[in-house]
């Protein structure tokens, strides 16, 4: 394809408050925010609202969890701007430029307030194999389904941590995968100790429930990891440890992950205080930047419904001085409360250190090895000696891994904050270009 | 080190790596000292541009003879410094350009420099994707591209292999005759080498040393986009006068088919920032000339601080203050390229040799001739 | 709207013509096809999607000529040419 017209203008959108993200929190925080007639533009760079967990494909209907709050965005006088990432964020003297690229051209957002709902993703721990197509994460196998794919006949393993793993064992059991096996490394009595601490909140052992009855014919253990994964050009089999035996399984799949970090790039641009890896909010979920407001996972894993509760406080607070109510407060906290127990039973345990061997590949993008890093005195020294963590996705699946393996600090964040083309970063009037396309067909490819 | 070490090199940037690794070899005992790590400074910024530059007799006889150095040397380095011996094209806007483009070729073969014009058409061949309508290039097919921080890792290797120390993570507090002194230690040696880049001042008062911003750009891997580093002629002006701000159109080929876009100078202190029109600036500049860069993917920007002097050229000689001090800093915009002709020249006058080119033009005295005069 | 409500639209994957119901994501389409390998990674080993939300960049394949295109974030369009790693 030759003379893609493209035109650079950039769209410029005006907005009181711009939420980044929309998943239940930033969806909540815009409903809230637009109900009090705010003008709201809400950004994602999913393809429909509804962020990770109310994922649906597109022209299909939502879940009846998400439904009515996606009813409600539309209604609520949002602006909703899907397939756009957000790649620069300024302040100014009125408030912030958001500059993101949509649909691959610039789009520009003033807004006076932010409220960031940038959510969470998967913390992998590298092992042999871990490259392999066929391994993918357990979020991401539940994206998958959502987005169409179908995983029916398909011999699926799970194996990781967390509460994730039975709502997506029970995807992929009703869309007819053949789930072998459902493994949690956390120790039985940890996890057990979490289920009797469901008691506290009964609707989430309800859906506990529901979720294992989905996959009742799989069988479920813990205390139990991959340290290894086999095949030639993709997934064959994998290799399962308890600790004391290790055995082998014949897969097509296997969905790994160990629980959820949260996105703070964006946060951390802008100057946000980051506590423990999580965007640090006060009781108004505002961060210690004026006119910043942060909602949802990117303020610690706590789950939908407790990102639904920020978000209404984040939107019916944004901009005013009032405060939000008792009610929502009181919610909130005693959610925090179950969450903070969550994180503590599926901590990745010690052993999981020692799974990436010396030529173990850390580095997905520039496909740099576990040893090629290990020597380094910081992670800034061995980006630059290596280029670990210096490909496309800027260091976001290898950097946590290295941070669980080796405890560095991140890098320093710069924008773009995900990568952009030259054209959304270049002059806010560069008008029209008409490049003849630059790629000839074998131009690109070799590395793609 | 057990023994009292001959020199001590202080920073191992790609500068102070290279004299390092040329008093090694000439038999010194090298302690090398840097506060962070091997190549950790400016030289992890820099474009890695090893380029024939002309904006005095001084510059092109120090460049030329750089280039010659990393030619022999570039075979006995490890792969990861990426050498690409792709060239430079200096590309010519208008009539007016391409007249200087002739004197800039006569004036490199009167160095023994290789050069030749290219026409617009042969421009075009031999870059599809600069813009129509240029009037034709420099093509300087010796100039080629490594990746600096490696390679300034790649030099502190060298010369530990002929005896050096490296001390990484090491500050040196200050400096004295004959010694140095690195919190309540104090190393004594016969000769000291200020090699601290950008910071060279913070150590020698009275260096006329001042950080000069610059801004890259770095896209993901589109192999075979440009085959040459592209550089607009009008880079030279805006490197030579010390504006407040200016960009040029810079575009390399990474030895990985990614792209790095430069380039940007300021004068801002020490903020190192990312300066959003800066960038913008210097990415229409790239536009304008390589209209198809609008669509390939930036991936990361980075800023990193000249070392630059008031006469563009670097400081490397004795500094007659200190008893035993030696200067090799100031390297502004080139100091990836000049390192080797740098360090050999250092080797080359504490050891009484003769040096292969003059080096009066870089004498440090020449700051306290001009002091009394700006 | 034919065959069960669900529309179908046309795409051209690795020079083949194939049908896929509208609204999929490029990820999935090629999942369902059997294509696992998306990309090569830079020292030359087969990769596929991994997080299918945008993060991981392993899903890259050229889209219409584009290379570095994430499948996962793109919805499949009629007509849509791309062009994965491995055409073998
Ligand atoms: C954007 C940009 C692009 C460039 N492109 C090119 C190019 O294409 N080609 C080219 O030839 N040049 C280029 N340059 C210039 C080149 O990068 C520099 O001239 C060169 O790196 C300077 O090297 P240096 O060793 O003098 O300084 P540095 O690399 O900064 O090394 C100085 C070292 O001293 C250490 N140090 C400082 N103070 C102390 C102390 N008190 N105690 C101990 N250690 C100390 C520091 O930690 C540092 O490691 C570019 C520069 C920039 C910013
Ligand atoms: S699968 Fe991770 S970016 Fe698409």
């Amino acid at each position: 394809m030759t003379g893609l017209r493209v035109d650079f203008y950039p769209e410029i959108v005006a907005a009181d408050v711009a939420v980044i993200g929309a998943g239940p929190g930033g969806i909540a925080a815009a409903v809230s925010a637009a109900e009090r007639g705010l003008r709201v533009v809400v950004m994602d760079r999913g393809l429909e609202p509804g962020g990770q967990i109310w994922r649906h494909k597109a022209g299909a209907a939502a879940t009846p969890e998400a439904q009515p709050w996606i009813t409600r965005l539309a209604a609520s006088g949002a602006r909703t701007i899907n397939g756009t990432s957000v790649v620069d964020v300024r302040p100014d003297a009125d408030g912030f430029e958001i500059i993101a690229e949509s649909a691959s051209r610039p789009l520009h957002i003033w807004a006076a307030d932010i409220i960031l709902a940038t959510g969470a993703r998967e913390l992998f721990i590298p092992f042999d194999g871990w490259t392999l197509p066929g391994v993918m994460g357990i979020g991401g196998t539940q994206a998958l389904i959502k987005s169409g794919a179908s995983f029916a006949g398909k011999r699926v393993v799970i194996a990781g941590s967390g509460p994730l793993m039975l709502p997506v064992a029970a995807s992929l059991a009703d869309a007819g995968a053949n789930l072998l096996l459902v493994a949690e490394q956390a120790r039985r009595a940890a996890v057990a100790q979490f289920a009797t601490g469901l008691w506290r909140t009964p609707s989430l052992l309800l859906q506990a429930a529901k979720y294992r009855v989905r996959f009742l014919t799989s069988s479920y253990t813990t205390g139990t990891w991959v340290t290894a994964a086999h095949g030639v050009d993709r997934l064959e089999s994998i290799t399962l440890t308890d600790g004391r035996r290790t055995w082998r399984h014949d897969v097509d799949v296997l969905c790994t992950g160990y629980g959820l970090i949260p996105n703070v790039e964006i946060a951390r641009l802008i100057g946000c205080e980051i506590r423990e890896g999580a965007i640090a909010v006060d009781n108004r979920q505002r961060t210690n930047v004026d006119h910043v407001l942060a909602v949802g996972e990117a303020t610690g894993i706590g789950g939908a419904p407790l990102s639904l509760i920020e978000g209404a406080i984040a939107g019916s607070t944004v901009g005013s001085v009032e405060a939000p109510s008792g009610h929502l407060l009181r919610r909130r906290a005693a959610l925090v409360g179950a969450a903070g127990r969550m994180l503590d039973v599926f901590a990745p345990r010690e052993e999981l250190r020692s799974l990436p061997h010396a030529d173990t590949i850390v580095c997905r993008c520039e496909d740099v090895s576990f040893g090629a890093v290990q020597g380094a005195a910081c992670a800034r020294q061995a980006k630059l000696y290596t280029r670990v963590g210096m490909g496309p996705c800027q260091g976001r699946t290898c950097m946590p891994a290295l941070d669980f393996l080796l405890a560095w600090q991140a890098d320093s964040v710069r924008p773009p904050v995900e990568p952009a083309l030259v054209s959304v970063l270049s002059s806010e009037v560069a008008g029209e270009a008409t490049p003849s396309f630059p790629l000839t067909s074998s131009v690109g490819e070799a590395y793609q | 080190m057990s023994q009292r070490p001959d020199a001590v090199v202080i920073g191992a940037g790609i500068v102070g790596a290279s004299c390092a690794e040329a008093l090694a070899r000439a038999g010194r005992r090298v302690l090398i000292l840097d506060s962070s790590f091997a190549g950790g400074g400016t030289t992890a910024a820099g474009m890695g541009h090893l380029v024939a530059m002309d904006d005095s007799p001084a510059q092109l006889a120090l460049t030329a003879y750089s280039g010659k150095l990393w030619t022999e040397l570039v075979p006995d380095l490890p792969g990861n410094i990426e050498y690409e011996p792709c060239g430079t094209l200096w590309v010519a806007e208008d009539e007016e350009q391409l007249v200087a483009v002739r004197e800039k070729q006569r004036t490199y073969a009167e160095f023994g420099i290789e050069a030749e014009t290219l026409s617009p058409t042969q421009l075009a061949e031999a870059e599809p994707h600069l813009r129509p309508g240029l009037s034709g290039a420099l093509r300087v097919p010796g100039d080629g591209v490594i990746y600096p921080p490696n390679a300034a890792l790649a030099l502190v290797q060298r010369a530990i292999a002929n005896g050096a120390q490296l001390r990484e993570g090491t500050r040196v507090d200050a400096i004295g005759p004959r010694e140095v002194l690195v919190g309540r230690e104090r190393i004594s040696c016969d000769c000291v080498i200020n090699a601290c880049g950008a910071e060279a001042a913070q150590l020698t008062t009275g260096l006329p040393i001042v950080p000069r911003k610059g801004h890259l750009v770095i896209t993901d891997r589109y192999p075979g986009f440009c085959h040459h580093q592209l550089v607009e002629l009008g880079y030279l002006t805006s490197a030579h006068t010390m504006n407040a701000e200016s960009v040029a159109f810079n575009v390399q080929p990474r030895a990985t088919g990614q792209l790095l876009i430069g380039s940007s100078r300021e004068l801002v202190g020490w903020d190192g920032t990312v300066n959003r029109a800066i960038v913008r600036r210097m990415l229409d500049r790239a536009l304008d000339f390589m209209p198809g860069l609008a669509l390939t993917s930036a991936i990361r920007t980075w800023t990193g601080f000249r070392p630059a002097t008031p006469d563009k050229l670097p400081l490397i000689g004795a500094w007659e203050d200190t008893p035993g001090l030696w200067i090799a800093a100031g390297h502004e915009g080139l100091g990836i390229t000049t390192s080797l002709g740098t360090g050999q020249l250092i080797a080359d006058l504490i050891v009484g040799a003769t040096p292969a080119i003059d080096p009066a033009p870089f004498a440090p005295a020449r700051v306290h001739a001009t002091a009394g005069v700006s | 709207m034919p065959r069960g409500g669900q529309s179908r639209i046309s795409i051209v994957i690795n020079g083949d013509r194939v049908e896929v119901p509208a609204g999929i994501t490029v990820a999935a389409a090629l999942f369902n096809l059997g294509i696992t390998a998306l990309r090569m990674s830079v020292s030359g080993e087969p990769r596929g999607p991994v997080c299918a939300m945008g993060v991981c960049f392993e899903c890259r394949v050229t889209i219409d000529s584009r290379p570095h295109q994430r499948a996962c974030l793109t919805a499949a369009v009629d007509g849509m040419h791309i062009q994965t790693a491995s055409t073998s």
